[in-house]
């Protein structure tokens, strides 16, 4: 085999490959072939690198350059520079926004400094289609040692005594959930893994299964075997095509290996995985209408219990766990609970993936050690609010989460500490929000959704979330009364309490959480007929201030519905009944002369 | 494909993949080669033909073979330096490919310095 001197490690994730890595993948490969050097220097194509708005983003080793926004027009400077003459290609690096220094090293740049990658471990480092990789840097050295040394209850008691807890969102211990499945009776068990990841702005399961799907195969094995199991069920979305086709080629990977299937590493013990396809329901997130959607049913929960532990898939004792506890079970069993106990909080250990978005300079993906404050996460890695502006709140949790505001940014990020708060940690979406984000808005998004994927089992879920969204719309149209809110704030807590399932039970939480904490918004609505952060259309409008208009007439031009009319001689003026508030006349005029108010 | 059927064997399997993910971490030993214009002028391309070669033939995988651009010392191009972890940085000049077996032999496997290339050395 030769020996290649450099690696040019080209990010192969969606995001990355949304926006244009194959032709850069492909540039490469010419390139590179043209100059003589594809003996030597080694193309890669890797999962998710986490900073998806740089994209396409391409590593080169051994100096762990990292170029930002690739395009094939850059190839051929990349390989006659640094991969020829061993020049940096300055202009291609990654920039400090504030200092405007260019960064050369991967390992220095603020978003990764702070981070702490266990279940991103190989994520953006190995190529996912080839197993040679994940094998070298420690793949299924786990399985082999739980193989060749350890009884299940074994490693039920490692996995316990580590405080690995549910990275679905409930935070349940990983080990006694095993335990459960392991003492339930049962000549036939399943494991499952819930890769159904629904919330609006999550990425992280996703970026696991595409950029490291053996770590998931590992884990599932490692469990298979803990509990008793020899067949399990990963249930990813039909919306994931690239995760799945990865997946695929890694199941078939691992079995020509031996790695799965029958008689794994000569031990005796079999497993087999399959793949199972969901139709992108949110409600199959939820571990019951997962097993129903498995078996071929409609998608909807049951009540508990039976838990799966005892009854799971076709009734057998089954184990769900989600994408990223999975991918923490190797590392766990191969460096000992005491290495991962070590890392994180009293009651909340190891570390979590989160998916970064909203109005931050740096959006992407994330793993944080449990207990970093949001302050850290928002001002160190994500470098703080987009245009400098100020902050105002951000969701944790998705749909199901709840709105935090300034007063909690220096809370310790832990499964506790945020339900204390009425947030839940979930399964890891963060969105932050500006000083121009509208709460009411943000609360009327989110139950818009959760409203949209009840699955209508059960009442309070299905008529609760639609009346609350009639309350929030009425508000947010200067409709409301005070009355409202406190009849919003019972149905939400109702809701809350009686639905059937996860989902119900925590639709509500956007809507307590901003009555909690910006409640003064909601009255400006009710009160003023006024949006402080004008963002609801109902309660805005624009005008043209005589002063300032030129009398250009691109305002005019522009309007979709043509309602702005005037002259070189008087200055132009908005028909407010024929407005559709489109906001374009704002972007378009040159002079400023347009306001919101 | 073989099966794995024990330890014995992944090990075998982790150990023949090990260099394809090695050059992605630090911490080994370094060969830069001085590929500056002076240093292509003066036959460095040959020179890193020869050290990619040399490795190959010896199976050596722990080795980061990287390239740097012009120091200033033309006159002594090709340059090579080789670190060894935790050894001072050695510079050797004028290297020609017939140099590079006897460099990588005595130097980079057996950790004697080839004293008589050598116009540097910075701790």
């Amino acid at each position: 085999m030769p020996i290649y001197r450099a690696h040019v490690l080209v990010c192969r994730g969606t995001g990355c490959t949304a926006s244009g890595s194959g032709e850069v993948f492909k540039a490469f490969r010419e390139e590179l072939a043209k100059k003589g050097l594809d003996k030597e220097i080694m193309l890669v194509e890797t999962g998710c690198h986490g900073m998806c708005e740089m994209g396409p983003i391409v590593v080169v080793y051994p100096e762990g350059a990292f170029y930002c926004g690739v395009t094939p027009k850059d190839v051929p400077e990349i390989v006659e520079e640094h991969l020829y003459k061993g020049r940096l290609v300055k202009r291609l690096l990654y920039t400090m926004p504030e200092e405007m220094l260019k960064v050369p090293h991967y390992k220095d740049i603020p978003f990764y400094k702070k981070q702490h990658r266990i279940v991103l471990r190989n994520c953006g480092f190995i190529d996912p289609d080839r197993i040679e990789e994940y094998i070298s840097r420690d793949g299924y050295q786990a399985l082999a040692k739980v193989l060749t040394s350890m009884k299940p209850e074994e490693v039920i008691e490692e996995v316990k005594k580590s405080g690995l807890r549910g990275r679905g969102g409930a935070g349940f211990p990983t080990g006694l959930k095993w335990e459960f499945a392991h003492k339930a009776r049962g000549d036939k068990k399943y494991v499952v893994c819930n890769a159904d990841e629904g919330d609006p702005g999550a990425f992280m399961d996703r970026s696991v299964l595409e950029g490291d799907p053996h770590s998931i195969i590992e884990g599932m094995t490692i469990g298979a075997y803990a509990i008793g199991s020899d067949e399990g069920y990963i249930y990813c979305r039909a919306e994931y095509p690239l995760a799945i086709k990865r997946l695929r080629t890694a199941i078939a990977q691992a079995e020509e290996y031996g790695l799965l299937g029958d008689d794994i590493m000569g031990s005796g013990f079999s497993f087999h995985l399959h793949i199972k396809e969901g139709a992108g329901a949110f409600v199959c997130g939820e571990e019951t209408a997962l097993m129903a959607s498995v078996e071929g049913r409609r998608g909807m929960p049951r009540p508990r219990p039976p838990f799966p532990a005892n009854s799971g898939l076709w009734g057998k004792p089954t184990n769900i766990n989600n994408v990223e506890t999975w991918a923490n079970v190797p590392p766990i069993v191969l460096n000992g609970s005491d290495w991962y106990a070590a890392l994180g909080t009293a009651k909340s250990k190891g570390t979590k993936v989160f998916a970064l978005t909203g109005k931050v300079k740096h959006t992407g993906l994330i793993e944080v050690p449990m207990g970093i404050t949001m302050r850290e996460i928002i001002f160190e890695l994500g470098g703080g609010i987009l245009g400098d502006k100020g902050f105002k709140a951000v969701q944790i949790g998705g749909p199901s989460g709840g709105c935090l505001s300034e007063q909690h940014l220096d809370l310790s990020v832990d499964y506790e500490s945020l339900t204390g708060a009425g947030a839940i940690m979930g399964s890891g979406g963060l969105v932050v929000m500006d000083e121009d984000t509208c709460m009411v808005d943000v609360a009327k998004f989110f139950l818009e959704f959760t409203q949209r994927e009840s699955c209508g089992k059960c009442g309070p879920c299905r008529e609760g979330t639609k009346q609350m969204l009639l309350m929030l719309n009425a508000i947010s149209r200067g409709e409301g009364t005070l009355e409202d809110l406190d009849k919003l704030e019972k149905l939400a807590q109702m809701v809350k309490e009686m639905s059937l399932c996860g989902l119900g039970q925590t639709a509500p939480n956007p809507v307590l959480t901003t009555l909690r904490y910006f409640r003064h918004e909601y009255e400006a609505h009710i009160l003023e007929k006024r949006c402080p952060a004008k963002a609801c259309v109902a309660l805005i409008h624009y005008t043209i201030d005589p002063e300032r208009c030129r009398k250009c007439g691109i305002c005019a031009r522009n309007c979709p519905v043509e309602c702005i009319s005037g002259d070189r001689n008087t200055p132009y003026v908005i028909d407010q009944d024929r407005c559709i508030k489109c906001g374009t006349c704002i972007e378009v005029c040159p002079f400023h002369a347009v306001e919101k108010i | 494909m073989p099966k794995i059927r024990n330890l014995e064997d992944l090990r075998k399997i982790k150990e023949s993949a090990k260099d394809l993910t090695a050059a992605r971490s630090g911490g080994r030993t370094r060969i830069i080669v001085g590929m500056g214009t002076c240093g292509i002028a003066a036959g460095a391309r040959e020179v890193m033909t020869a050290i990619l070669a040399e490795l190959e033939k010896r199976g050596v995988k722990d080795v980061a073979v990287e390239t740097t651009g012009c120091i200033g010392m033309c006159q002594f191009e090709p340059l090579v330096d080789v670190i060894r972890p935790g050894e001072p940085r050695i510079t050797y000049g004028n290297v020609s490919p017939e140099d590079v077996p006897r460099i990588i032999a005595e130097h980079l496997i057996n950790g004697n310095v080839v004293t008589d290339k050598v116009i540097g050395r910075t701790d």
